[in-house]
């Protein structure tokens, strides 16, 4: 799937409940329709932020609040209605993922090779056999910081290249913005595989026109592991820092020029005016759109395998997805493919916590 | 005071144009601006444009170790090598019914789903909600394995129902997060309205509230139909043997030769598999930036 922003986006403001923005608590009146019992986790949010001074306008604050939603008629409840609305829903998520997730787990405690799919040997429980054989293994140590190492490079990367020319964007006219525009939704709409395909040619040592400009003879990017790293961080950040750049831009453009103009009054330059008042209020932003890199850049597939060729020379450019298909697909050791399914589902999975966490922190109503 | 206690009345307010901050932006600074985003632009728009260039080259062109970027001498011949050696047409139209399928099915799912998250209160919403969210994160390239057997349980191995039943699954939680927006933004006056006036809960949630939101479907639709359309793991993985079953990603790779690439035929390959997802992206194209603008305002 390409880079889509998934979290709510809006750039509320962080109650936060260490009070570290004291001046911002306006999702702090308890909704009194709200009355689900599962809300403990947005209830955090709602919590009034202690702020300096507030007498005078903490009235207003609740008075906005509430205003903000106005109180549930009494047939929302619905009795069973939901329930048969979400019924395909919840029917398909079970099936196709709550019950994988389950059979990744299962199969990761199994010795399940070959001759188990083909039913030639019963399945046994080989508790954590796959994952001493995992842990023990050097290669997957390498894989695991190459991944790491690869994924934070093309996060930075991407956020850069992003933010940089979403304010590009704010500063120039209607038809260079345009030109970017369409360069970058073209870029974002091109499928990773032909993506992938392209660059390659891009930078083949025979045909490719990157190298004749460049004076790089026949350099073969492919050869070297850095090098076809670093071919593989380009059409990445390629192909992914348009959504950075269109998100950020939505947002800078949501900020109301009278608080840039503020600041220019008090005689903020250009850096000071992006660094305490640009990037403070984009922060919701800026957090949705870095999780979200991690978790894309974190689970690259088809760039690396098409790329690479699989892995690179001796496997030297395997990142973990490429890794677990190539164990369980290649070598038919799906035992093991699903061990590291498992712990590349933990280290997502604890991503994904750090973005709950800062989506609650931002006082986000779910 | 703090830019914080300024945001919430900001982001309720609709964007005003930086006009102000523009004038402040001295003449040479916009100009070396402006130089700056054309040429960026025209850098990222360079893998594009070399794709379709070296389609359209003829043979000799591409395999000559002058890099040319242009051509004076178009030819179709990458097109038809494709089309006739490649049975291409026919994993076209299989990509085309994935996706296409994937799409429509999953936006009716998330529909329902979105209207029961939004106009209902109900135990385990929040629950809910917050699995929808988890789950866009599961790394579903962890998850071919298990799918893999159970496909094969089932006897969907080398079948297209493979790849469309997983993508249904995966475009879901995005979709339903995306849309609860939308759904939310529908006034429940005329929910109430609707009511009065004799409609049952079907009536409305097919006649009334299916056409307003039907904007936003179509900028989930994008996600989901990208996401199925570019998919190749799951392509590789579950369409083993039966090759009439392929699809686009699959058969890009069969021009990739151990000994010499066919450089014309990836090229011709590769452009025919973006254009839909092009044409699909520029038609969009406003929904999906205002779609996303709407999300950060909200």
């Amino acid at each position: 799937m390409k880079r889509t922003a998934s979290g709510p986006q809006t750039p509320e403001p962080a109650a936060d409940r260490a009070g570290a923005e004291p001046a911002s608590s306006s999702a702090s009146c308890p909704d009194p329709s709200a009355s689900d019992p599962e809300g403990g986790g947005s209830a955090t949010a709602r919590v009034p932020a202690p702020r300096p001074g507030a007498g005078l306008d903490a009235g207003t604050e609740t008075g906005r609040a509430a205003g903000r939603k106005p109180p549930r008629r009494p047939g929302a409840h619905g009795g069973r209605t939901p329930w048969i609305y979400l019924a395909p829903a919840l029917v398909v998520l079970g099936g196709l993922l709550v019950y994988p997730i389950y059979q990744l787990g299962l199969i990761s405690f199994l010795e399940y090779t070959q001759a188990q799919v083909s039913g030639g040997e019963p399945t046994s429980f080989q508790g954590f056999a796959n994952y001493t054989a995992l842990f023990s293994d050097g290669q997957f140590w390498q894989v695991l910081l190459a991944t790491v190492v690869f994924a934070a490079t093309c996060v930075l990367a991407t956020l850069a290249v992003g933010c940089a020319l979403a304010v590009l964007l704010t500063r120039v006219r209607a038809l260079p913005r345009l030109a970017l525009m369409l360069a970058a939704l073209g870029a974002w709409a091109t499928p990773a595989v032909t993506g992938s395909t392209v660059w390659v040619f891009l930078f083949d040592p025979d045909f490719g026109p990157v190298n004749k400009v460049l004076g790089l003879g026949d350099f073969s990017w492919t050869y070297g592991r850095y090098s076809a790293f670093a071919l593989v961080l380009f059409e990445v950040v390629w192909c992914s820092f348009p959504f950075v750049m269109v998100t950020v831009y939505a947002g800078i453009r949501a900020i109301p020029s009278e608080v840039l103009e503020a600041a220019s009054l008090d005689g903020a330059s250009q850096w000071r005016t992006w660094r305490s008042v640009t990037a403070p209020m984009l922060r919701p932003i800026l957090v949705v759109v870095t999780i979200q890199s991690v978790i894309w850049d974190f689970k690259v597939f088809t760039q690396i395998y098409v790329m690479t060729n699989g892995g690179g020379i001796a496997g030297q450019n395997l990142v973990l997805n490429v890794y677990a298909y190539q164990k369980a697909f290649a070598s038919s050791q799906y035992g093991l493919g699903s061990a590291i399914g498992v712990v590349m589902l933990l280290i997502l999975l604890a991503v994904t916590l750090v973005y709950l966490r800062l989506l609650r922190r931002q006082g986000e109503e779910l | 005071m703090s830019p914080q206690s300024q945001r919430v009345p900001a982001a309720r307010r609709s964007p005003l144009h930086p006009l102000a901050r523009r004038i402040r932006i001295r003449r040479p600074w916009r100009l070396a601006a402006e130089a700056t985003a054309l040429l960026v632009a025209a850098a990222v728009a360079l893998p594009l444009y070399w794709m379709v260039l070296s389609a359209f080259k003829p043979a000799g062109e591409i395999q000559s170790t002058e890099a040319r970027p242009w051509t004076f001498a178009p030819s179709l011949d990458s097109f038809r090598r494709v089309f006739e050696q490649q049975e291409f047409g026919r994993y076209f139209l299989n990509s085309l019914f994935v996706a296409g399928t994937v799409v429509i099915a999953s936006a009716l799912i998330a529909f329902l789903a979105a209207t029961a998250v939004t106009r209902f209160r109900f135990r385990f919403r929040t629950t809910l909600l917050v699995m929808f969210l988890v789950a866009q994160m599961v790394p579903i390239e962890a998850l071919t394995i298990p799918l893999f057997f159970l496909m094969r349980d089932f006897g969907q191995l080398n079948t297209l129902g493979a790849l469309i039943l997983p993508h249904i699954a995966f475009s879901l939680p995005f979709a339903i997060w995306m849309l609860r927006g939308f759904v939310r933004a529908v006034p429940e006056a005329l929910e109430e309205a609707a009511y009065i006036d004799g409609a049952s809960r079907t009536r409305f949630l097919w006649q009334i509230l299916f056409p307003l939101v039907f904007p936003g479907l179509v900028a989930t639709s994008v996600f989901s139909f990208i996401s199925t359309w570019n998919d190749f793991l799951f392509a590789k993985s579950f369409i083993i043997s039966d090759t009439s079953q392929s699809t686009l990603p699959m058969a890009l790779l069969v021009f990739f030769k151990p000994d010499e690439n066919d450089w014309g035929g990836i090229m011709a390959a590769s452009t025919v598999m973006t254009i839909p997802v092009l044409v699909f992206f520029v038609l969009v194209q406003r929904r999906l930036v205002s779609g996303l603008g709407g999300a950060v305002k909200d």
